[in-house]
This record gives C-alpha cells, sequence and structure tokens, in this order.
C-alpha cells in the first residue's frame, strides 16, 4: 500500500515536472527570425501583464502620466509635419505637459504620424515595444484609420491598431495642429479615467498582434518581442 | 548623541529644502527661455510631475548592477557636492557638513557623479552613452582647467581650502566679494561654469537632437527619476558654490535665493543667446582664453 502510494507520487510529480517545462517552453518566445548564434543575445521571456495600482493612487499616478506626456521623436509618415509648429510659439504644446523624447526608453506617447509603410511598421514595433508602459498611441491622420488615399496601395498598411492597440484618433488628411492639441486633450482626459490600458491589451493579445505583424512583415530578423 | 540626531535632521531639511529650490528653479528656467522663444512655456510645477510620472512608470527595463548603481553614483555625486558647501553663512541648519578641507573634496565630487554615470552608461550597451559619456568627460576635463585655477588663485589670496573660511572673508561689503577683490579668477569661474551648466554653447554633451541624449539614453522609469531629482540638487548645489566663491555667500535664505537666480538667470542669458559648439571647440576655447585669464590670475596673486 505503502510502496505503491510513494510511486503514484512520484509519478505525479514527473508529470508535474513535465506539464510545467511545457508550460515554461510555452510561454518563453521563438526568437525564429533570429540567426543560432544571435539568440543568446536577445530575451525570450513573454511580455507581461501588469496590473495597475487600486483607487485613488492609481487616480493619482494617471493624473501625473496625464499632465506629463513624452512624445517619441519619430515621424512615421508625413503627419510628423504637423509636430513642428506644436512646439514652437504658435501652439507651444509645453503649456500642457507635453515634450518630445528621443529616445523610446523615456517617451509614453507614439504618433503614428499618417501613413505606415511596412518598413516603417517594423521600426514602429520595434519602437512601441522598447517604450516602458503605460504607454499611449495617437492615430494621426485619416491614413491610420483605413489607410485613407492609400487603402489600396502595395507597401502601406490600412489599419494601425491591427498591429499595436490605438487609444485616440484625429481623422483628417492633414489635421492642423489644433485638432492634433484636441487630440492630445481627450487621450489627457482618457487616461485621467484609466481607459488608456493599451500596453495590458497589446500583452493579452499579444499572439494575435504579432500573427498580423509577422503577416506583414516578411523580413522578421528581429527577437519576437523587443525588450 | 543628540548633537547627531540634531544635525542629521538639520541635514535632512538643508537637502529638502535644496531639492524643492533646485527643482522650482529648473521650472522657471524653463518658462524663462520659453519667453525668449516667444512661447508660454510649461508650468513652474512641470519638474515634480516629470519625477512622479517617472516614478509611477509600470515596466523598467534593467542592465546589470552597474546600471543600477550608475544613477546612484549620479545621486551621491550630487548629494556630496551639496553637502560639504555651507547653503547660507553662519545658519546651523543650512552650513552642512563644511570642514577645513572642503573645497577639495567639492572639486572632486563635481567629477565623481560623471565617472559614476559612464559606469553605468555602459553596461546599458547602447552606443550612444559612452557617446555621450566622452564627450561629457573631455568637456569637464577642459573647463575643470580655468575653473581649478580660479579656485587656486582663491585659496591663496585668503591662505585657506574651507568655504565657510573664504565666505566669512568677503564678509562686510559688497567690496570684499571675489568678484572685486580678484575679478581674474571670478571671469575664470564664472566662464567655466558655462560649461558646468551645459546650456549653450557646450550643450553638445546632452545633445537633445543629434545624439538622443547623451548618456541617460538607456536611463527610464524611476532611474531617470533618480537623475532628474539628482539634476535639481546638484544644479542648487552649483549655483550655492559659485555664489560662496565669487559672490560673498549668503547670511540668509533670502538673499541666497537672490544669488543664485541671478547666477542662473546668466547662465540661461547665455544659453538662449549663442548657438552650440562642438566638443572639439568647446575644449580649444576652455583651454584659450579662460585658462589664460586663470593662469593670470593665479600669477597675479603669487607675485
Amino acid at each position: 500500500m505503502k510502496e505503491s502510494n510513494m510511486d503514484g507520487l512520484q509519478t505525479t510529480a514527473t508529470e508535474t515536472e513535465q506539464q510545467l517545462e511545457d508550460m515554461a517552453k510555452e510561454m518563453r518566445l521563438a526568437n525564429d527570425g533570429l540567426m543560432e548564434q544571435d539568440k543568446g543575445y536577445f530575451c525570450d521571456v513573454r511580455p507581461h501583464r501588469v496590473e495597475p495600482y487600486k483607487g485613488i493612487m492609481e487616480s493619482f499616478a494617471n493624473w501625473a502620466r496625464s499632465q506629463s506626456l513624452w512624445i517619441l521623436g519619430f515621424g512615421t509618415g508625413c503627419g510628423a509635419i504637423e509636430l513642428r509648429p506644436l512646439m514652437t510659439s504658435r501652439f507651444d504644446m509645453y503649456r500642457y505637459g507635453i515634450q518630445a523624447r528621443p529616445t523610446p526608453r523615456q517617451s509614453c506617447v507614439f504618433i503614428i504620424g499618417g501613413y505606415a509603410s511596412v518598413k516603417t511598421l517594423k521600426r514602429i514595433v520595434r519602437s512601441y515595444e522598447q517604450m516602458q508602459g503605460p504607454k499611449f498611441v495617437l492615430g494621426l491622420g485619416s491614413c491610420t484609420v483605413n489607410g485613407g488615399m492609400y487603402w489600396d496601395s502595395y507597401n502601406t498598411i490600412n489599419r494601425i491598431d491591427q498591429y499595436i492597440p490605438v487609444d485616440v484618433y484625429i481623422a483628417g488628411c492633414m489635421p492642423r495642429p489644433e485638432a492634433l492639441l484636441g487630440g492630445f486633450i481627450k487621450l489627457k482626459q482618457m487616461i485621467r479615467e484609466g481607459k488608456c490600458e493599451g500596453m495590458n491589451k497589446y500583452i493579452d493579445d499579444f499572439d494575435w498582434y504579432k500573427a498580423n505583424q509577422k503577416q506583414i512583415i516578411h523580413d522578421w530578423n528581429m527577437p519576437d518581442y523587443n525588450w | 548623541m543628540n548633537e547627531i540626531m540634531t544635525k542629521a535632521w538639520y541635514t535632512l531639511i538643508s537637502l529638502f529644502v535644496i531639492t524643492n529650490y533646485g527643482l522650482l528653479l529648473g521650472g522657471t528656467m524653463a518658462r524663462v527661455r520659453a519667453k525668449v522663444q516667444g512661447r508660454i512655456g510649461q508650468p513652474v510645477w512641470q519638474p515634480y510631475i516629470d519625477i512622479l510620472k517617472n516614478n509611477f512608470k509600470r515596466t523598467g527595463i534593467y542592465h546589470g548592477v552597474m546600471f543600477y548603481l550608475g544613477p546612484v553614483f549620479r545621486l551621491a555625486g550630487g548629494l556630496g557636492t551639496y553637502l560639504f558647501i555651507p547653503a547660507v553663512y553662519g545658519s546651523l541648519v543650512f552650513s552642512n557638513f563644511s570642514f577645513s578641507g572642503d573645497l577639495l573634496l567639492v572639486m572632486y565630487f563635481i567629477f565623481f557623479g560623471q565617472l559614476g554615470m559612464a559606469l553605468g552608461a555602459g553596461q546599458s550597451g547602447h552606443p550612444y552613452s559612452p557617446l555621450g559619456v566622452s564627450r561629457g568627460l573631455a568637456q569637464m576635463t577642459a573647463f575643470e582647467v580655468p575653473f581649478a585655477l580660479s579656485v587656486i588663485a582663491i585659496a591663496s589670496q585668503y591662505q585657506t581650502l574651507s568655504i565657510t573660511e573664504i565666505v566669512a572673508a568677503q564678509q562686510g561689503g559688497i567690496l570684499n566679494w571675489v568678484a572685486f577683490t580678484n575679478p581674474l579668477a571670478m571671469v575664470a569661474g564664472m566662464i567655466s561654469f558655462l560649461g558646468m551648466s551645459m546650456g549653450n554653447p557646450f550643450s553638445v554633451v546632452i545633445a537633445p537632437q543629434e545624439i538622443p541624449i547623451g548618456p541617460p539614453t538607456e536611463m527610464q522609469s524611476s532611474f531617470l527619476g533618480m537623475l532628474q531629482t539628482n539634476r535639481a540638487i546638484f544644479n542648487g548645489a552649483k549655483l550655492v558654490l559659485f555664489m560662496n566663491l565669487y559672490f560673498g555667500g549668503a547670511t540668509n535664505i533670502g538673499v541666497m535665493v537672490i544669488k543664485t537666480f541671478l547666477i542662473y538667470l546668466y547662465t540661461v542669458i547665455v544659453d538662449a543667446s549663442f548657438p552650440r559648439f562642438r566638443t572639439d571647440q568647446s575644449i580649444r576655447f576652455f583651454l584659450g582664453i579662460p585658462a589664460l585669464i586663470g593662469i593670470a590670475a593665479v600669477v597675479l596673486q603669487m607675485l
């Protein structure tokens, strides 16, 4: 009786170990696009969800986030031209706590400035993943909504939100800087209300986003998640 | 024991005041720059919100132990610089840990933070970080020359290496300030201060556009929050040091605020008026006329 119990326990333990190993394997990213000798340089851990704080703490954090929006200085399309007047004296975005930062590590707002070509999409994905959460995405111009005038182009994507989560869209071709400021004010309001959980959405639907991205980007020679 | 506790409390109060003063001063000067450019500018309290935001970030990437320690060294450099300078002459609370050889220690601490940052930034593996660090250290080595000469001139003038004694010797009227008793040392020192505050024309170290922001390129989330806090403390410490060395120090907080504000305003005026030097140009600049002025100041003292 005792022996069979021990056997049973041992079998269960081995099975559990096996299951855990399998789970750990599943949790790892394949990084198929990388060459074998390069794999060691990159992280293969899946990104994990970070829950917001609760109650007044999160409200306070969200207030601070909404008052200090740092844009990634990466003009992805022709819409980036509308960002320049925002910085200078006519529109002066600094009044609203908006600044430009040159590195994705420090910025929290990514403005997709119009059409995104396939080549740019790869850089958009890399930059978006390198930004530290919580991070917000503004889709500027009609091209980000449905492709706009490029909707049947062979080399641009139509809907940016199939590849990264978007918080606010600003329609128009081109939207004026006032419209962009309006978009920022809407974004601030949404952040304060706790509605901008794009990063957690990206992580929850990670496989879906990755499948979409890989469908478009054929020369995928980067890790599956850019830490 | 009681004395130590009292001193600890005074230190905390002093640090609290200089941190807040540094942050508000940073916010105010951003507004001054905005006015020069015809803008309204960010709110004065924006630096507080930025630090809060960075510390509330949910994720952060680290690259190893030195990456953690880099901002810590930088903060230690800022704290070290401030804590050995008497902020207000004759005040118990703001005299900090000033002692007889503090001037040398402070000059070392000004360098220390940048060296710590170099180690941290190096481990991040980002090619732009060492690039920014090497530019920063090269420029720092260059502006240290006129600054050190100026300090040597003042030290030989008053026969002391204690900042408190240098301030004490300048009391009793505006004409007793080093700015008037030893104008060459003041000029050399104030030119090197432009390099130390890294505004234009010496801003290529943190060049915000060409190399993405130099040493702190990979620093994010709370690492960056710590660096921003340190920037406020370090700025305050440098302003107080230059006020003590050249402009007679301060006998109360009000005088300190006015003098340091004006010294900072001087760097902002230069910053807003001039284009930028390349690193080699700024090195040549510091080793040229400012160094000669410094040598002249020392020679005149020795005669």
